[in-house]
């Protein structure tokens, strides 16, 4: 079997594998979504606390896909690891400095002796749930729009801008794809809010909140979209291997692999009728349509960026710095062993599912949050 | 090809993630310990039904919950660290390195923190047995990601199971396995969950000890005692007898790290241990460098060729023997190990050469002969020492490895001691009379802390110069940036790790003075 296994195959594999975990962190954003409205959602304090208690029993989710997408990326891609972490430094630095105040908010907010007081935590989780995810999305833009890197030839990183990453903010494409994850993980958060939070005035209160939020997802998803399609994209010449710009690249990727164009509507149309269910029909299930969608869509979306020839983190200041799936992965024998690992996944899967389904059958109420000792 | 590297760049990097290190192994450690106390707490609660011991265990799952969410914090620098400050270090053995740690998220982290939320919230909303699992699942799943992120970290102190592509200009795996079983990761992870537990336990105990001397809860104190004592007791006999195969092992492949933190420096056959000593700056020279002499030191003698050749007659080397060779002992100079370090080296810029000249039947030779047993061992194996100057550079700071080690030993039996002593006044029923006892156990509390965090000291420091042993020193492995940039991060963490810790220390306090929750009606 293994000899039938190529390194080609390898690469595609742990390819579709991260981008599996970016599209379920896309989703389990909503933990960072729902924090933005600790403060304008709910009308009192005991509100505040069911909307922080029931997004609190899932940040450790969003956290650990967050760790496992870095670890894996680290053991298929290395090279990217080292170019994109040591080079757009401040970009990580940032996230990171964001998920730490997260880690800890929840814990210790409600807890005497916190020290900086229950609102310092409470801004904790507004500022994680709002620059979390934009940063996220603009750091992910610069796959598609380039990045500001040479490679030598050890394959050490040279950054030529002194903003290590910064710089993607200065650039509206990128920050439209930030914004769009930033109000996609709004909208996800508001309606897992209406979903497991068992309180009518909140949840006519959230319902309310998803057309402005989903306004403005649109706008900005469809200005990334359209841009999108419409641009030149970074190629990889299969010939010689050598990168070179192409116009309407993610175009004719998305023409390219029928199939994957078609996941890609199916999601879009998934997230909008998931909207339209909530502000329309009431529904308190919309998250089923929403969830599956968001990760459909940005499954789609790396699917375009990494197949096709094409180069999923290219250089914009040297071309043939650009990395391909092909350049940056590992080796032969190690993306194997990794892919024997990953066979435990559907297991992972099934035992999330598992004790998740246990935790949310009931849903949250105030007499829970007075009851519970350990309630955040 | 790696000249012009900032110092002050390489120090900065090494002292942000020495402090995220540092400030991580004061979480981490509770976690491992304190998460299998809850679960044999909470085993006896299902099996007796007595709810006095599920108040206790959701007492210590409390203080268990505060202390795990900054340690999680904390781990996720100390990955992405890696990425960010080390990046030419992550490509020139992401191929090995980067697969633990992907398993350490697939397998253990998921298993964490998906059964954590049944552990703090699943009281009423599962039943008593999955509640149970989901506890061992969690103190499984810690140890589990143990596990993964040591054999990691062994494999720069022993790099095993990899062959050098010179087109990558990186190691790549060859054998999994190698890498899983270590000698150095065995060592590494019993030695570490061990020190865990034994820290956890102190911290169980000594925190029992202030509710007897306040003369409340004294059921929850005692039962308490109990069940760290055991298991704080047993786990403290391990991390001696684990610390005893980690020295072994370090001085089988780590032995110039074994030398320092012995400060022996002339090798002998009958050698003794020291047990302990003082050291001072000017000792005898190595180049231009000073190395520390004894002022005062108590030995054991022969005890040294004991431990490390099984009889006194057995020749331990010393620092001179690994800086100017010792052909009897079959031990190479620095000088002729940076000569084969130099040939390495030399084959990879030929190779680059090649390349770069399209001479296709050069480079495949040169290629070839890096995957050759014979130059991997004779010449690849010193590929680090090429990028080294002087031969004293290869021997880290004596006074540090010596006073980390002996300390930690010292602690190290004092637990031992410690709980040995708690159990049996606890078994004679005098515990309470002793109350000067009560109080240093008490007060004992920050000796696990700073026993472990002297152990990662002497692990990481005494390695020096190598970020991976003998293949790559530390200033190769860095992030070509500004040193202001590692400056300024350096201070933001080290300002947010310390009002985070702060937070928890009075969080912690705050709870334990509170107690646990009124008694519950089961």
């Amino acid at each position: 079997m293994t000899a039938i296994i190529s390194h080609a195959f390898l690469q595609g594999y742990w390819w579709v594998i991260v981008s599996l975990l970016a599209s379920l962190l896309v989703f389990l954003l909503f933990v960072q979504g729902g924090q933005t409205f600790i403060f304008s959602l709910p009308q009192d304090e005991v509100r505040k606390r069911m909307i922080i208690n029931t997004l609190g029993r899932k940040w450790e989710f969003t956290f650990t896909t967050l760790v496992t997408f870095g670890g894996a990326f680290f053991a298929s891609f290395p090279l990217f690891y080292a170019t994109s972490f040591g080079g757009a430094y401040w970009v990580w630095m940032a996230i990171l400095f964001s998920f730490i105040i997260q880690a800890v908010a929840y814990e210790y907010r409600s807890k005497p002796g916190n020290i900086f007081g229950t609102r310092t935590y409470d801004v904790f989780l507004l500022i994680n749930g709002s620059a979390g995810p934009l940063l996220l999305g603009t750091a992910v833009a610069t796959f598609f729009t380039g990045a500001n890197f040479t490679l030598d030839a050890m394959n050490r990183v040279q950054w030529n801008s002194p903003w290590h990453g910064l710089e993607a903010l200065a650039s509206f494409r990128n920050l439209s794809l930030g914004f769009a994850v930033m109000f996609l993980a709004r909208i996800n958060g508001l309606l897992f809010i209406i979903k497991t939070i068992d309180d009518k005035e909140l949840q006519e209160k959230a319902t309310g909140k998803l057309v402005m939020n989903s306004l403005f997802f649109l706008v900005f998803f469809l200005y990334f979209v359209i841009t999108l399609l419409t641009s030149e994209g970074y190629a990889i010449n299969p010939a010689d291997g050598k990168i070179y710009m192409e116009k309407f690249k993610y175009l004719r990727n998305f023409i390219g692999m029928f199939h994957v164009l078609i996941l890609f509507l199916a999601g879009t149309v998934a997230v909008l009728y998931g909207i339209y269910t909530a502000i329309a029909g009431k529904s308190q299930s919309s998250i089923w349509f929403t969830g599956p969608g968001t990760i459909m869509v940005v499954f789609s979306l790396f699917m375009i960026l990494g197949f096709g020839n094409t180069s999923f983190y290219p250089s914009s200041s040297d071309l043939q710095s650009s990395l391909t799936i092909y350049k940056a992965s590992s080796g032969l024998f190690t993306l194997r062993t990794m892919m024997y690992v990953s066979f435990v996944i559907p297991f992972v899967i099934t035992y999330i599912w598992f004790a998740w389904r246990a935790i949310t059958l009931r849903k949250i109420t105030d007499q829970e949050i007075k009851n519970d000792d350990h309630a955040y | 090809m790696f000249e012009n590297i900032d110092l002050s760049l390489v120090n900065w990097s090494r002292g942000q993630f020495a402090l995220t290190a540092v400030y991580h192994w004061l979480f981490v450690p509770l976690t491992l310990g304190l998460s299998f106390i809850i679960a044999m707490m909470e085993t006896i609660y299902v099996r007796t039904g007595d709810p006095e011991w599920k108040r206790i265990t959701k007492f210590w799952m409390k203080l268990f919950g505060i202390n795990f969410a900054i340690g999680v914090a904390t781990g996720i620098i100390l990955e992405f660290e890696f990425g960010t400050n080390w990046s030419a270090y992550s490509w020139f053995v992401g191929d090995i390195f980067g697969a633990p740690l992907a398993i350490e998220g697939i397998m253990a982290f998921f298993l964490e923190s998906t059964f954590i939320a049944v552990m703090f919230f699943g009281w009423n909303k599962v039943s008593k047995k999955f509640h149970l699992a989901s506890t061992w699942l969690v103190a499984i799943g810690a140890n589990l990601s143990a596990l993964w992120i040591l054999v990691a970290n062994a494999w720069m102190q022993n790099p095993t199971g990899m062959v050098f592509n010179p087109e990558t200009a990186r190691n790549e795996m060859h054998s999994f396995w190698e890498v899983l079983f270590n000698p150095v990761a065995a060592d590494k992870f019993l030695h570490t969950i061990t020190s865990g537990f034994v820290l956890a336990s102190i911290f169980v105990v000594g925190i029992s000890s202030w509710f007897l001397l306040k003369r409340r809860e004294a059921l929850m104190a005692k039962r308490s005692i109990l069940i760290a004592g055991i298991f704080g007791l047993l786990s403290s006999v391990m991390l001696a007898l684990t610390g005893d195969m980690s020295a072994r092992t370090i001085a089988k492949y780590q032995p110039v790290k074994f030398t320092s933190f012995e400060a022996l420096y002339k090798g002998t056959a009958n050698a003794p241990l020291v047990a302990a000593g003082i050291l001072r700056k000017d000792g005898e020279k190595v180049g231009e460098r000073h190395l520390p002499s004894f002022v005062f030191r108590i030995e054991i003698p022969g005890f040294l060729s004991m431990l490390t050749g099984g009889d006194r007659d057995a020749y331990v080397p010393g620092i001179y023997d690994y800086i100017y060779g010792n052909p009897e002992r079959g031990i190479m100079s620095f000088s002729e190990k940076k000569e084969r370090g130099e040939v390495a080296r030399k084959a990879l810029q030929d190779y680059k050469t090649a390349v770069d000249k399209g001479e296709k039947v050069r480079a495949r030779e040169l290629a070839e002969q890096f995957t050759s047993a014979g130059f991997r061992e004779n010449y690849f194996r010193y590929f680090g020492y090429a990028y080294i100057d002087k031969a004293e550079d290869i021997i880290p700071d004596v006074k540090v490895s010596f006073y980390t080690f002996h300390l930690m030993v010292m602690l190290g039996f004092l637990f031992i001691l410690q709980f040995a002593v708690v159990l049996w006044l606890l078994y004679s029923g005098n515990l309470e009379r002793h109350r000067w006892w009560l109080w240093v156990m008490l007060f004992s509390i920050p000796l696990p802390y700073l026993a472990g965090e002297l152990g990662w000291v002497l692990a990481e420091m005494g390695r020096q110069p190598w970020i991976i042993q003998d293949l790559m020193p530390v200033h190769m492995g860095v992030t070509n940036l500004k040193a202001g940039n590692v400056q300024v991060t350096f201070w933001l963490f080290a300002i947010l790790f310390t009002a985070l810790l702060s937070a928890e220390v009075s969080i912690m306090v705050k709870q334990i003075r509170k107690g646990p929750a009124k008694k519950e009606e089961e």
